[in-house]
């Protein structure tokens, strides 16, 4: 089995960028568990419709930790629209490769980001008919 | 610094067993099934490499099979032994802890219309006796249980586990790979009908184990189309690798006692500060019916190959609870059968010292492991 991973890859595993949680996210999520060995924690910041600021928390591998640090680095600023399209290859292209049974990582880590929006959304709802429904609610409770 | 506290995965070959080694590997080439002289003399070299490790395992010289290493071994003797007793019968039991060699092997057999039994164990990794008894047959022709475990050092009582297989009629292998040279080992005495051993594991060359086998059993060869080894084990004698074997395993039981006191006093020195140093850190397996070399422990909230990526990068080469885990992404089945917890299976790692460790390689270890543990253990999500 080989298992070496790319310079790049062990820089973002001995120093995760986006490490932690935010402080008031717009949204949460979480992907996989522990049985599976891989777990990651998403926090989100939207601003304008676009990533204003994400970190995430990792149980995981070396590979686990550093996809994660590189897709946050990646998404931030971006749309969301544009963030939900982006490709675990992107992932593993940046970081000039994975090991073939490491691929899986990079495919979590971009699952953990489409929750974390799909969360956002779920509370944030894009037309304003809704959102007002949506405050008319509050205010009844 | 480089720290290597993976002994149990493979050793550091002893510069003394190169030497013994050389000759072989330059001068004297000859192949020792040849007739000319060159060959000759390599085949006196050969039988007697072979009688002195019958000596030094207490069991015949011409039980003795050479093979590439324990793995060979083990397949050669599971799938051997079932199928040249077939008329005794198509039941064998292992462990629930051997190694994949043998797990494997075993289980592959039911594709042949054999049937297999996995004798559980208790939290201290040791068979489970009663349930073992109770699995036992008629028709078991062979219980196979290694004398250590290969990721938690836990030893089997050989004598009193070969002594019910016997009661029963059937035969008894022992994987001794991770015995030498922690258990005393003499075949006869203990009641080993079938055994393993990789040289690779006591400071010998990797490439050449033996599979012992007791006169008077049927078995079948794995590889055929020599005579080699009375039809067992067909190509040309790996002589070299045998001499290095030999070598080896004088040396581990020459100096036995004075290695045992060294890795104990290292490996005690090292759990003492591993549990009072880093926090939440347990013990997987008993310190008592262990292997002196051996520590499998458990961090909790982080993921073991994350510590085992950090330590690596600082020098230090360790293994997560099994070697196997990154690759089917699959907690330990050991650990497993010891009863831990699903979510536990992946925050383990395996320290294995050897004969090359110093007290210095030790402090350097828990000094980076303390900054490691701390720095996973601040972005895990788990609470």
């Amino acid at each position: 089995m080989s298992l070496n991973y790319t310079p790049k890859t062990i820089k973002h595993f001995l120093k995760p960028k986006n490490i932690g949680l935010l402080k008031n996210p717009d949204a949460q999520a979480e992907i996989g568990n522990m049985v599976c060995g891989d777990q990651l924690s998403f926090t989100l910041k939207v601003k304008g419709g676009k990533i204003q600021d994400i970190k995430f928390l990792s149980f995981g591998c070396a590979s686990n930790i550093a996809t994660a640090s590189i897709m946050t680095e990646k998404v931030k600023g971006m749309s969301l629209a544009a963030a939900k399209k982006f490709n675990w290859q992107a992932i593993v292209d940046e970081l000039g490769g994975l090991p073939r049974q490491k691929i899986h990582c990079s495919m979590m880590a971009v699952e953990g980001l489409r929750k974390v929006i799909a969360m956002y959304e779920k509370e944030h709802p894009l037309t304003k008919k809704v959102f007002v429904g949506l405050k008319i609610k509050k205010n009844k409770r | 610094m480089n720290v290597y506290l993976d002994n149990a995965a493979t050793t550091k070959l002893d510069p003394r067993i190169l030497k013994a080694m050389m000759p072989y590997l330059s001068d004297k080439y000859g192949n020792a099934s040849s007739i000319h002289s060159l060959g000759q003399q390599n085949n006196l070299v050969l039988e007697r490499a072979r009688g002195e490790i019958a000596g030094i395992l207490g069991g015949e010289a011409n039980g003795i099979i050479f093979t590439s290493g324990a793995s060979e071994a083990n397949n050669f003797i599971i799938r051997g032994l079932m199928r040249a007793n077939r008329q005794k019968g198509k039941h064998l039991i292992v462990s629930a802890i051997e190694h994949p060699s043998v797990y494997q092997t075993a289980k592959l057999l039911v594709l042949e219309g054999y049937e297999i039994d996995f004798a559980p164990v208790t939290a201290d990794g040791s068979v489970d006796l009663v349930a073992l008894k109770r699995l036992l047959r008629s028709d078991t022709v062979l219980v196979s249980i290694m004398a250590v475990n290969n990721e938690i050092g836990s030893i089997q009582d050989l004598s009193v586990i070969s002594k019910i297989v016997h009661k029963n009629g059937s035969y008894f292998h022992s994987d001794l790979v991770q015995a030498v040279p922690y258990l005393k080992i003499n075949l006869q005495k203990i009641g080993i009908d079938l055994a393993s051993l990789s040289a690779h594991k006591f400071y010998g060359p990797k490439g050449v184990g033996l599979a012992y086998v007791r006169s008077g059993i049927k078995i079948d060869p794995l590889i055929s189309g020599g005579e080699q080894e009375n039809g067992l084990r067909a190509g040309t004698y790996n002589l070299p690798g045998i001499i290095g074997l030999t070598e080896a395993l004088r040396i581990a039981y020459a100096e036995r006692a004075s290695y045992l006191r060294q890795v104990k006093t290292l490996r005690g020195y090292f759990w003492q500060r591993l549990k009072t140093e880093i926090p939440g850190l347990k013990l997987n397996g008993s310190l008592k019916k262990r292997v002196e070399n051996n520590l499998n422990v458990r961090f909790g909230r982080i993921e073991g190959e994350a510590v085992l990526m950090d330590l690596s990068m600082h020098g230090i080469q360790v293994s997560t609870g099994s070697a196997c885990s990154a690759h089917n992404l699959k907690g330990s089945y050991v650990l497993s059968a010891i009863g831990l917890a699903d979510y536990d299976l992946n925050s383990n790692i395996r320290f294995s010292l050897g004969r090359f460790n110093t007290k210095k390689e030790i402090d350097y270890t828990i000094s980076v492991l303390k900054k490691t543990v701390a720095r996973l253990r601040a972005f895990s999500p788990v609470k």
